[in-house]
């Protein structure tokens, strides 16, 4: 195994895994803070470190569109991008899910306009929850990092795209310590993209977007469910084998401290860092903390949640991005719906917090943990959303 | 020149059995541009009746690899299959010549896809667009696009008592194109086979992207009998309404000049979505569009130099 330790940014981890996996084809846009991604890898092709065919596309709307066609006819095939350029994604985003086409792509967190932001939050990539592309999120460099090259792996095998996330400005600027595969351990682990069919194999010609009506679409949907339900087996199989090669763990999520825990928080993201300042803090104090720390939202792991969950008093979740449905943010309306069906349900409260890369520190996370404890002690919830640190 | 009897023994790759309209041109230009290509080729079609048409799964007309990915992307689609046929055949795991095909209709190429067009176009990817130009979003019922002649009757910019249709005069699509410094950019119509292939296989043969604005007479949203369709085609080139010409690296030549230029009325009586203009009142429009064609006609033959 690698001993080589260096300090990288998100930014720059991502382009690496992208000179290690060589992908035949990158189509991109720049957008901050998802630019150097692709300034670093233009340089990499300049420079002939790798061989992929660079394709500088006119706008995101292309980007995807060009990666989908390069999938389609057979290549392994990446763009990089954030935030409104996500949001200009939209349209294809589905084409290339529904079509099963293993497209990956770091997606650097920002918030989406108006008013116009370059700053992290989650509101992008939980727009496109529902688009049919797995969904891994990460909490430092490394995990941005590992997360990249597992996600080459993921999408072959399950035959779906790839969405690996990491927090604008907070993880795609800020150095951290990286240790990365040898360029060898990497390009063995991700192995040799073999599609069974593709375009450019002429003498087997297929059509492949014809117009399905009443009488087949909803199957072929079914199918796209079902391959996204599928995906739950082969991420936690390709996560072992990570771990079993490289020493690092990944599953659904990270279970810090929840296991017997009264009072827990559910984060994504970077907060998860701060937040395990605060559980330990707590649990110094003799204080039953715990964190959750979300990985995989698509597929999501509502089983696996539900079992670590229920023997908790009391959780919160922290979204930062908000649904504006009057009700709560995304991922409480997820972990909620989890723990349904649990005979004694823990009582659940739901902060929307960091939107337009808002910081949220120690004392915002501890103040979370007061309210728990409160109303582990009332029975009492006095709020079930709360925007934190917010002027109002 | 394409040889008829050489053509006749190719393979046909856009077979019937698809539900275009009877008459509809779209199909027959389809046909025409596969039987032009030597090499085998992938093809990619934007949204519009075209796709909708020859695709209703579980069945295709298309004999060749064929990938519909939405309407504003056919440029940027083909794209990156060409790129990826690039990287692949650089590594070596693709050995063959592939030649790529971009069809996309008026609304997909004039309006909603012109941006991706340019984009694929300047960063000089070879393949070969062509646009089935029906002048109008004929899919989804006949609405006006940019493509759409001055005073055509649509459904979006419909003949009325106070407005006689659209008031705009068409982009020039190729003009734009040439704009782009493209190696190779032409205009055809269905009706003039040979004009049409042969303009295809130049296009095929140029290292580099390639253009073909073919004019695609819609029966319906036109509103002619089905069996018209190629003498209206025809009839657009005869009147100078749809010159016939040819750009090869920025030089302007005429691949058709009619014996005798005949007055746009002729071309403009075979079809309903003119109808309104044969009113007294809209005498004055007639003259209009007369003096364009003939204004955009000089403009022609000077950069082909035919005066
Ligand atoms: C983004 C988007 N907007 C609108 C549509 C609806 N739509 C489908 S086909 C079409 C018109 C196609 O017109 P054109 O490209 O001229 O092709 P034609 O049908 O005339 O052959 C439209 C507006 C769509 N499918 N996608
Ligand atoms: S509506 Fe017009 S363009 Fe569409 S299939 Fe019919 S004739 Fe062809
Ligand atoms: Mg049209």
């Amino acid at each position: 195994m690698s001993e080589k330790r260096m300090a990288k940014t998100a930014n720059e981890a991502i382009a690496e895994a992208m000179r290690q996996i060589n992908p035949d084809v990158v189509a991109a846009y720049p957008i901050t803070p998802a630019t150097e991604i692709v300034q670093i890898f233009s340089q990499f092709v300049a420079d002939g470190k790798v061989t992929t065919e660079f394709v500088p596309v006119e706008s995101e709307h292309s980007a995807m569109s060009a990666v989908v066609g390069a999938s389609l006819a057979g290549a392994r095939a990446m763009t990089a991008t954030s935030s409104q350029g996500l949001a200009l994604m939209w349209e294809i985003l589905y084409i290339a899910s529904a079509l099963r086409l293993p497209v990956i792509m770091p997606m650097v967190n920002r918030a989406l306009s108006a008013p116009i932001n370059i700053h992290c939050d989650h509101s992008d990539s939980m727009g496109a929850r529902d688009s049919g592309w797995i969904q891994l999120y990460s909490e430092s460099v490394q995990e941005t990092y590992d997360n990249v090259i597992q996600a080459v792996r993921i999408a072959e095998r399950s035959l779906l795209p790839v969405m690996v996330t990491t927090d604008g400005f907070i993880l795609s600027h800020c150095l951290e310590l990286l240790t990365p595969l040898l360029d060898k351990e990497a390009k063995d682990f991700i192995g040799e993209y073999r599609p069974k069919n593709f375009l450019l194999d002429t003498e087997h010609p297929f059509t492949v977007g014809a117009l399905d009506l009443q009488d087949y679409y909803f199957e072929h949907k079914r199918q796209e469910a079902e391959a996204m339900i599928e995906s739950k087996k082969i991420i936690l199989k390709i996560g072992e084998e990570f771990e079993r090669k490289f020493g690092r763990r990944y599953e659904f999520f990270e279970d810090y401290k929840v296991i017997d825990s009264e009072v827990a928080t559910v984060v994504i993201g970077s907060a998860a860092g701060t937040t395990k300042v605060v559980v330990d803090q707590l649990r110094e104090e003799k204080i039953k903390a715990g964190l959750l720390k979300l990985r995989v939202f698509r597929p999501f792991p509502a089983e696996e949640l539900k079992e670590l969950l229920k023997n908790v008093k009391v959780i919160a979740v922290l979204d930062r991005a908000d649904s504006l449905n009057a009700v709560s943010g995304p991922l409480f309306s997820e972990i909620r719906n989890a723990l349904y069906d649990l005979e004694e349900r823990p009582k659940i409260v739901n902060y929307i917090y960091g939107l337009g890369g808002r910081d949220i520190g120690l004392k915002e996370i501890h103040s979370i943990y007061e309210d728990l404890e409160e109303i582990n002690r009332t029975g009492k919830i006095k709020s079930l959303l709360t925007y934190l640190g917010v002027r109002e | 020149m394409a040889n008829l009897k050489e053509l006749s023994e190719r393979k046909e790759l856009l077979v019937g059995g698809h539900r275009l309209c009877p008459g509809c041109a779209a199909g027959i230009i389809a046909r025409q541009v596969l039987l032009a290509a030597k090499e085998p080729v992938v093809v990619v079609t934007s949204t519009g009746c075209l796709e909708v048409a020859t695709t209703i799964f579980p069945y295709s007309a298309w004999k060749v690899p064929w990938f519909h990915n939405a309407f504003e992307n056919a440029a940027s689609t083909i794209s990156g299959i060409e790129a990826a046929y690039r990287s692949l055949k650089r590594k070596g795991k693709i050995d063959k010549e592939i030649r790529f095909i971009a069809f996309g209709g008026d609304g997909g190429t004039y309006d909603i896809g012109l941006q991706a067009l340019s984009g694929a176009v300047e960063r000089g990817h070879r393949f070969l667009y062509i646009c089935y130009n029906n002048q109008a979003y004929m899919n989804t019922g006949i609405q006006r696009s940019s493509a759409t002649p001055k005073g055509a009757s649509t459904t979006t910019a419909p003949a009325g008592t106070v407005i006689p249709g659209k008031i705009q005069f068409r982009k020039d699509l190729t003009r734009i194109m040439v704009a782009h410094q493209i190696p190779y950019a032409a205009t055809a119509t269905a009706g003039k086979w040979n004009d049409l292939i042969t303009k295809v296989e130049k296009a095929l043969a140029t290292d580099g992207p390639s253009f073909m604005d073919i004019l695609s007479s819609c029966r319906l949203g036109w509103g002619h009998p089905p069996e018209q369709t190629l003498t209206i085609g025809r009839l657009a080139a005869d009147t100078c309404f749809w010159p016939l010409y040819e750009v090869v690296a920025g030089e302007y030549h005429l691949t058709y000049k009619p014996k005798k230029k005949r007055p746009v009325t002729e071309w403009l009586k075979t079809q309903a979505r003119f109808k309104h203009l044969f009113k007294p009142e809209n005498k004055g429009l007639i003259d209009t569009i007369q003096n364009y064609v003939d204004e955009q006609w000089q403009k022609l033959l000077k950069l082909c130099g035919e005066e």
